[in-house]
């Protein structure tokens, strides 16, 4: 009998549609499901039923308004030529205003009034799916995990976007919409501040992306490596445990001295994912807030070591001769 | 064949033709050039080093003028800059930069046919002369870049009349009047190595004095403004100077804290007096002549043409791999000429 594993093997399952559990009040009836063979493949057949709600038509219907306000501008600034649109479209973005209109709203469209209607639309829209997934989370009674999950990346987007630059008084400390335009901001924001390494809170957040990942491939396999003993039925396993959790949970005791349990690996995994952008947000609201150099900062601090120089000193030219900086 | 193995094979071709195109394929040879695990190295292939030894030949010099002699300015009129000069050192001057410069237009391309040599009739003669009195600037003011080495004609020209790398024009991109400002960046040139960082750092810091310093001096706020657009703007130009000399960052920075002079390489400094001179250049000497040159030597704003390191440089960290052709080409030595 072949065993049910997608994306490893080709067997699918396929059940009558279900509608999910019963719901205990509120207009909304559920419709629409329907299977897809490729779907399938990687995860669930069934499609649906989707519930959309004012809500999520307010974020879709917003979220369209700033990527049209920030794709037309990217287009008007190749002249409106649709070749060179793909072609540099990596290259192109909508910039926030310059640094001479501090926080001024509005500023003239072109001067990044443009930015900053788009800035509104793309957060209201991240705002109205966060209320989204918080309601329909307690629609069916679940927990409101995901939705504080996706609020602490909310609030990294927001610190860059919103938070800090008011906190410097100027929206030109943004970050511009385009694909190639955010990372060179991320690489001058890094050099304009003495090398974004040493912020401690940098130095968390990359613990904790890196963690993520780790303790995702951890528990994924392990569980994927205790399945031929129903080790997938994790949720039954936290109240009884079983051979597949009690061979799992030797495997790291064995390999590492310790082991997390069926339940509380879960809780490692969102408490690292939660994390990552936290510190992460922390660290660019103290940059150029708190401090102007993490260099230096961390020179004062003893973080940064020092290192024998291996070519003769070298003086500040600018310093002896009173030449220009 | 499988028609699966023929789809796999197809997707295992399409890889490793993108792989030896944007690829740089090995041996590639790293030198340390700073403290153990601080990341100061050099990277350089045996392939791009040969490259750059065959675009950097130095041309053999003309025989050294006969010592003695009348003065040039006794049997030649209209003799401004090269007027220390006898007959005999001021033709191998001539000879030499035809070579350098216009070796397939000839003396035809600054003096006039038909007309006495003096004449000031066609504008190379006039933008020729100022760029003799520039590099006698250079060779003579500031050896704190171009030490003893210095500068010819053929150190930026080449044997092209017009330099092939370094010439650069303020940018002029159309677009539309409401929306789509680029705010002088995002668009994929050479001259910022095809980032999305400002296309003109160097109209900021080459054209006028102003200071490319970012990076605040203290670890808390209160003592710098520079916001991160200016901070691009700086970014733009070192790329800009890492592309023309053919190093990377850390030829001048160290790998943690590219302000910190404490912990910069020696070559900092030069580097520093560099862009100083280079300033100088595009100030008195380029800029001052826009209005000689015809329109079609301008740039789409109707600048003139200006350079950046990479005129003389060409991608290599020593023009000409630092072979001293001023030491073979005396009278180009000659006195720091008057403003």
């Amino acid at each position: 009998m072949p065993e049910y594993q997608n994306i490893f093997t080709r067997v699918q399952i396929h059940a009558p549609a279900y509608p999910g559990v019963p719901l205990p009040r509120g207009p909304y009836t559920r419709s629409g499901a329907t299977f897809v063979h490729l779907f399938g493949r990687f995860g669930d057949a069934q499609v649906g039923p989707i519930y959309l709600g004012w809500t999520g038509l307010a974020s879709l219907l917003c979220g369209f308004i700033a990527i049209e306000i920030i794709g037309l501008n990217m287009m008007a600034s190749v002249n409106w030529d649709p070749i060179q649109f793909v072609r540099k479209l990596p290259w192109l973005a909508l910039e926030p205003p310059a640094p001479e209109w501090g926080l001024k709203v509005l500023p003239p469209l072109n001067e990044g009034g443009w930015w900053l209607i788009a800035g509104f639309f793309l957060t209201t829209a991240i705002l109205l799916w966060w209320v989204r997934m918080y309601r329909r989370a307690r629609a069916l009674g679940m927990g409101t995990h995901v939705a504080w999950a996706f609020a602490s990346a909310i609030f990294l987007y927001l610190s860059l976007g919103f938070i800090r630059p008011l906190l410097m008084g100027s929206w030109s400390e943004a970050v511009p919409f385009g694909i190639f335009p955010h990372l060179d901001w991320t690489a001058a924001f890094s050099i304009r501040y003495g090398n974004l390494f040493y912020n401690p809170f940098h130095m968390l957040s990359i613990a904790f992306l890196y963690g993520s990942t780790l303790l995702f491939a951890m528990h994924g396999a392990t569980i994927l490596a205790v399945s031929r003993f129903g080790g997938e039925r994790e949720i039954e396993q936290v109240l009884d445990r079983g051979t597949a959790s009690e061979r799992a949970a030797l495997f790291w005791r064995w390999t590492m001295g310790f082991n997390a349990t069926m339940e509380s690996i879960h809780r490692w995994a969102w408490w690292f994912a939660v994390l990552c952008p936290l510190t992460g947000g922390i660290g660019i609201l103290l940059t150029g807030t708190a401090v102007d150099n993490w260099f230096l900062w961390a020179v004062d601090h003893g973080v940064a070591p020092e290192y024998p120089l291996v070519t003769p000193p070298v003086a500040d030219p600018a310093l002896g001769s009173g030449g220009t900086r | 064949m499988n028609f699966r193995l023929q789809y796999a094979l197809a997707l295992a071709v399409a890889f490793g033709v993108a792989m030896l195109l944007t690829f740089e394929r090995p041996p590639v040879v790293t030198d340390q050039t700073g403290y153990r695990g601080t990341g100061m190295d050099e990277i350089r292939t045996a392939r791009a080093v040969a490259a750059l030894k065959a675009n950097n030949v130095v041309p053999p010099a003309q025989d050294p003028a006969a010592p003695g002699g009348p003065l040039a300015t006794t049997e030649y009129k209209n003799i401004q800059v090269l007027n220390n000069l006898t007959v005999d050192q001021f033709n191998r001057v001539m000879v030499s930069i035809t070579e350098w410069v216009a070796p397939d237009q000839g003396c035809g391309y600054c003096h006039a046919e038909g007309e006495e040599l003096s004449s000031d009739k066609l504008y190379t003669k006039v933008v020729a002369r100022r760029m003799l009195q520039m590099t006698r600037q250079v060779n003579a003011s500031w050896q704190n870049h171009v030490a003893t080495t210095g500068v010819t004609c053929f150190t930026c020209h080449r044997g092209q009349p017009i330099p092939e790398q370094g010439v650069w024009f303020a940018s002029n991109r159309p677009h539309a009047a409401n929306a789509g400002n680029p705010m002088g960046q995002n668009d994929p040139v050479a001259a910022v190595g095809f980032t999305s960082l400002p296309v003109d750092p160097m109209l900021a810091y080459l054209t006028s004095i102003g200071s490319s310093r970012v990076v605040a001096a203290s670890p808390y706020p209160g003592t710098d403004t520079a916001g991160i657009r200016q901070t691009e703007n700086t970014y733009g130009l070192m790329i800009n100077m890492s592309d023309g000399l053919g190093v990377n960052c850390t030829f001048c920075h160290n790998s943690r804290a590219f302000s910190a002079w404490d912990q910069s390489t020696p070559q900092r400094t030069v580097a520093y007096h560099g862009l100083q001179m280079v300033r100088d250049l595009n100030m008195h000497y380029l800029m001052p002549l826009q209005t000689t040159w015809p329109a079609n030597r301008l740039g789409p704003t109707g600048d003139a043409p200006k350079v950046t390191c990479a005129v003389c440089h060409q991608g290599a960290n020593k023009p000409l791999l630092g072979a001293n052709m001023l030491k073979d080409n005396p009278e180009l030595a000659g006195p720091a000429p008057p403003r």
